[in-house]
């Protein structure tokens, strides 16, 4: 597989303090990588320097072997798309205005979208099983169904990379499934490379091939699901009691959290 | 642009068009209409001419300055004048006007004193790098009071026959005084305006949230500081020529949202004829209600929208 994005050893924070410390990743086409790590650890400030909203303070990034600082932004946000947390819209924008948001990076200043660009938003709905909410207005659905929005607006950005953070931390556990699923189809079927912060464990390894675990701006660990959720290494960032057994249906790791209180 | 879009402009026009007819013909001296084209009316024709363009460049001006705010801050009560820019621009002009500069460089003045004006709201709502809601229009309101009183200590200490007249700064006239000021702001808002309409797309971009749209490709940090400086030079322009004037920026673009959403590709041109034809109707009833008295202009538009005011301020509550 060939290298899309690399990582040589930056530094980033904010006012001149690096939260992050000499980082290296290479991330391969395909991938489907989930970033782990404790609160503050510095998993949302390496997205945000991958996603060109930090500059790094030391070292270079390399998207398709060219120094990102150097390319054009409309250009590198034709290729690298970016879902957020959570995006409160205040405006009632309708969905598919939002969606077509996503073309802004393919389109020229006073360019009207033209049919092309709306079948691409339309397209990036049925991808994400919300056409139907179309015409609604995005200040007035639930989190899941705005969230599954904001995915399909990245993906009518035509993407070849898509950085997530903690996409599903406001959902509940089916919509959590829903959306990660939804991101595994887009990863399988149309080769998309996905870069993930996750909190949740036990989803990381149930959809990642890839685990990268952070700990105080460094990387601790990365590799296979397996060989990154061990209950040494869990124990060791996390500062907790763990066992580590195999979800009985995928025999992915599965970890258990144990109480200190009896 | 689609049909119906179309129509709903056309249907914006047609409106304007009467509403400037009736302001031609209605006044606090009643001529009738054919008199008024007569030779010796012809003073009064051309006056009110002037005070209707005068009428239709504050509007687009200032509704346009109140959309540009709302989607940087991403709050639908910002507006020129409730944040304080209009009262900053109004005592740069004012302590210019007392130093005794030229009319034709009031514009600057007030440019300054509205610049300096936001640099202080900002600072004042600032909290840990964050701008919240509350505090932002607080700010702007605390300022703008302040600001506003000190304009009516110069007045009042200022011995100036001219300048004692000059308390309309505060509720807006469009009596035109200058014709060569008239024109150069004129020139500025109209500029302006299709600067900021080049910025339409960043703007729902922007509006939908600043990392998002960094996310979209845009420049943000570059795009709102231009168009901050062109809301900034719009508003003091327009205090030159017609004082403050409040809440048309919060209640207009507000109505157009409701009509044709908020995409500003739309939602920009709309909203300069909605707020044309507001203030054209504003300044009609402004004449002709107590004639031969004149009611501040500023005065309606506060009548009329503060209560916009409140009920965006009581949904924002219950949104949270």
């Amino acid at each position: 597989m060939d290298t899309i994005f690399k990582i040589n050893h930056i530094s980033a924070g904010y006012r001149r303090q690096a939260i992050i410390k000499d980082i290296s990743l290479e991330i391969k086409k395909g991938d489907f990588i989930g970033i782990i790590g404790p609160n503050g650890s510095g998993k949302t400030t390496l997205l945000r320097s991958m996603s060109r909203v930090l500059l790094p303070l030391k070292g270079n990034i390399m998207l398709e072997g060219k120094d990102i600082s150097g390319t054009n932004l409309k250009e590198f946000c034709q290729r690298v798309a970016f879902v957020a947390q959570d995006t409160a819209i205040n405006f009632p924008f309708s969905v598919l205005e939002v969606v077509l948001m996503g073309r802004i990076p393919h389109l020229k200043r006073l360019q009207a979208e033209s049919k092309k660009d709306i079948a691409i938003a339309e397209n990036a709905l049925i991808m994400t099983d919300s056409l139907y909410l179309k015409e609604k207005s995005i200040d007035e659905m639930s989190s899941g169904e705005r969230q599954r929005v904001i995915i399909a607006k990245a993906l009518a950005q035509e993407p070849i990379l898509l950085f997530l953070d903690e996409p599903t931390s406001h959902l509940d556990i089916g919509h959590q499934i829903q959306i990660l699923d939804l991101l595994k189809r887009l990863n399988r079927k149309n080769n998309l490379t996905i870069v993930m912060v996750l909190h949740d464990l036990n989803l990381a390894s149930e959809y990642c091939n890839r685990i990268v675990l952070f700990n105080e701006g460094r990387i601790f660990k990365e590799g296979l699901p397996r060989e990154v959720l061990t209950y040494q290494n869990i124990e060791a960032v996390y500062k907790t009691v763990v066992v580590v057994n195999d979800n009985p249906i995928s025999s992915k790791p599965y970890v258990v959290l144990v109480s200190k209180e009896k | 642009m689609n049909r119906h879009l179309k129509r709903k402009i056309f249907i914006l026009f047609i409106i304007l068009a009467m509403a400037v007819l009736l302001g031609i013909f209605k006044g606090s001296v009643n001529i009738s209409f054919d008199k008024l084209f007569l030779k010796e009316n012809q003073p009064i024709l051309y006056l009110r001419i002037f005070r209707i363009l005068t009428a239709i460049i504050a509007g687009g001006g200032l509704a346009v300055s109140g959309i540009v705010l709302q989607s940087i801050l991403r709050n639908s009560l910002a507006e020129p004048y409730l944040l304080g820019t209009s009262s900053g621009a109004g005592l740069g002009a004012v302590i210019a006007l007392v130093i005794g500069v030229s009319r034709i460089y009031l514009p600057a003045a007030a440019f300054i004193g509205a610049m300096l004006s936001i640099i202080l709201v900002y600072a004042l709502a600032r909290q840990n790098n964050k701008i919240p809601e509350q505090s932002l229009i607080l700010a702007g309101v605390i300022v703008s009071v302040a600001l506003s009183a000190i304009i009516v200590f110069l007045v009042s200490i200022s011995g100036d026959e001219a300048l004692h007249g000059l308390t309309w700064w505060l509720w807006g006239s469009f009596q035109v005084y200058d014709f060569k000021l008239l024109f150069a702001v004129t020139l500025i808002v109209v500029f302006g305006v299709l600067a900021v309409y080049i910025f339409a797309q960043d703007l729902n971009a922007i509006s939908t949230g600043e990392e998002e749209a960094v996310h979209l490709g845009i420049d943000v940090e570059s795009t709102k500081k231009i168009l901050l400086l062109i809301t900034s030079l719009i508003t003091a322009s327009l205090v030159c020529i017609c004082g403050i004037i409040g809440f048309v920026g919060l209640m207009i673009p507000h109505m157009m949202r409701m009509i044709v959403g908020p995409n500003h590709k739309i939602l920009i041109p709309t909203s300069v004829i909605a707020a044309a034809i507001f203030m054209v109707a504003c300044d009609t009833i402004s004449r002709t209600i107590f004639p031969p008295l004149e009611i501040p202009i500023g005065v309606i538009t506060a009548i009329l929208g503060a209560p916009v005011f409140i009920i965006l301020l009581k949904r924002k509550q219950r949104a949270k």
